[in-house]
């Protein structure tokens, strides 16, 4: 059974074992410096349904196919799915899986629901009452810019410290027993809103949010900061980024060296076009279950703090003046035999 | 955890130190674009005149073929690159207003004629008419006013 260490962070005695992972990505993502680390890249962005929705679900749905052969075993092995999207009610979610028969939880955690979903998942296994629980999500460039932004074919600039949503969905199968990557400990974030109304500045927004939830972790584990390899935030793009370290380092958490961020790894921004970098649900679940993953299973990573963040707004709070509340959730994965 | 600035300090703070918009070179982007669509423009209403047309209807026929290569280029994916480079200079012509009707259109074809592409086909264009047809309507009452007077 779990210990709690603080406030937000808990360590997970028993270790549950990421047994196997997937990830589907999108061209864009599979023309990108990582894109040779994905299961899949679809080229169709329709991935031959009728609707970006549609579409978006049959990534979420095709993604948990991959996790389940990959880990050998059969949707009635397992216990519980987390799972989430960008998507109004989590359409991309609840339809994605609807077939499975797997007792669901949806979650909303905006871009910081892989995070969100690892956490419940592997405490469920923590605490025995499960033992398997998939953790998946999903998030789709042109669903999401039809739900937050303007029809594709609409002509509108880009501001330069937009990002640009990650099409793609990416899970892991958390389990009790086996030598794969092992959930160690986890941060669960709160709310952290420092009055940024601008949605198109969404690294600036979660920044601060990254920033308590990675200050809370180091003071209640009291690891040492060179502990990790990589702390690798979800999606605050080369913007956020940058004022993630700045407030980090103004906090006394000197993990400068080794800060990374998915947003600003998964595409090639310059020659890509993407501004800041990478967003969306899929930003962080792709990059850690095509990148991060393998890398801790060959060894060549032993230790990351995977944090992923999230912009819990909506177009309406936003036309109605309102500031943007941020999130993150630390988890903590690391190769132990 | 502590912040060291008020909410105001901090947005002041992230907006000073982020990436800047290009201002200048977007300007003279938006100048060529706008140039080159309002030429266009020019060379058929020039055409249509040398035809012998009457100089009113030529104008509307101008107008429709623009709205309509607006809405031709919308449908086969290419006004949307335009824009990023020519910005507003893509926008103001009447090709962008064509624009962001036919793009609205295209993209709620999936929830149906009636609650999709009709009901979001002035999703953007919408404001401007409202707030183009309140300012005709104020322009008409000062015309009155002052034709009144003379």
């Amino acid at each position: 059974m779990g210990t709690r260490l603080g406030k937000q962070t808990l360590r997970l005695d028993s270790h549950p074992v990421i047994q196997a992972w997937a990830s589907i990505a999108g061209a864009k993502e599979g023309n990108g410096p990582l894109g040779r680390y994905f299961d899949e890249v679809i080229q169709d962005e329709y991935f031959g349904e009728k609707s970006f929705e549609k579409a978006e679900s049959k990534l979420l749905r095709e993604t948990l196919a991959k996790i389940l052969m990959k880990g050998k075993v059969s949707a009635g092995d397992i216990q519980y799915i987390f799972a989430g999207d960008l998507l109004n009610q989590c359409i991309a979610a609840s339809y994605g899986i609807r077939e499975s028969e797997i007792p669901f939880f949806g979650l909303y955690g905006a871009c910081s629901t892989m995070g969100e979903a690892l956490i419940l998942g592997s405490l469920m296994v923590e605490g025995g009452f499960a033992e398997r629980t998939v953790c998946i999500t999903s998030s789709h460039f042109c669903s999401a810019e039809k739900q937050f932004r303007f029809p594709l074919e609409f002509g509108n600039q880009r501001p330069p410290m937009s990002q640009w949503t990650v099409t793609g969905s990416g899970g892991v199968l958390v389990g009790n027993t086996g030598d794969g990557p092992k959930i160690v400990h986890v941060t669960t974030g709160k709310i952290v809103d420092m009055g940024v109304t601008d949605a198109n500045d969404m690294g600036a927004a979660m920044a601060p949010a990254a920033c308590d939830t990675i200050t809370a972790h180091f003071t209640e584990t009291g690891l040492a900061y060179d502990y990790y390899d990589i702390v690798i935030t979800g999606d605050l793009g080369i913007h956020g980024k940058n004022i993630c370290k700045q407030l980090l380092e103004e906090n006394g958490i000197l993990i400068q060296g080794i800060l990374e961020d998915c947003g600003t790894m998964i595409y090639d921004t310059e020659a890509q076009k993407t501004y800041c970098g990478g967003s969306g649900c899929a930003c962080s679940a792709i990059v850690l279950a095509g990148y991060l993953l393998d890398k801790l299973s060959k060894k060549e990573l032993k230790r990351i703090l995977l944090v992923c963040t999230g912009a819990l707004h909506s177009p309406s709070s936003i036309q109605q003046g309102e500031s943007i509340p941020a999130i993150a959730h630390a988890v903590g994965i690391e190769m132990i035999s | 955890m502590e912040q060291k600035r008020t909410k105001k300090e901090y947005v002041e703070w992230t907006q000073k130190i982020a990436p800047k918009t290009h201002k200048f070179k977007n300007m003279i982007l938006a100048f060529i674009v706008g140039g080159i669509i309002c030429t266009i423009g020019q060379v058929i209403l020039s055409l249509l005149l040398k035809t012998g047309m009457i100089k009113e209807d030529a104008a509307s026929l101008t107008t429709l073929l623009m709205i309509f290569f607006g809405a031709f280029l919308t449908g086969i994916n290419v006004y949307d690159d335009i824009s990023r480079v020519g910005g507003a200079g893509a926008a103001i012509p009447v090709t962008g207003f064509a624009n962001s009707i036919v793009s609205p259109a295209m993209e709620y074809k999936k929830e149906g004629y009636v609650m999709g592409v009709g009901a979001k086909m002035f999703l953007i264009a919408g404001p401007v008419l409202v707030y183009g047809i309140v300012a005709s309507i104020i322009a008409g009452i000062l015309y009155y006013i002052f034709t009144m007077r003379a």
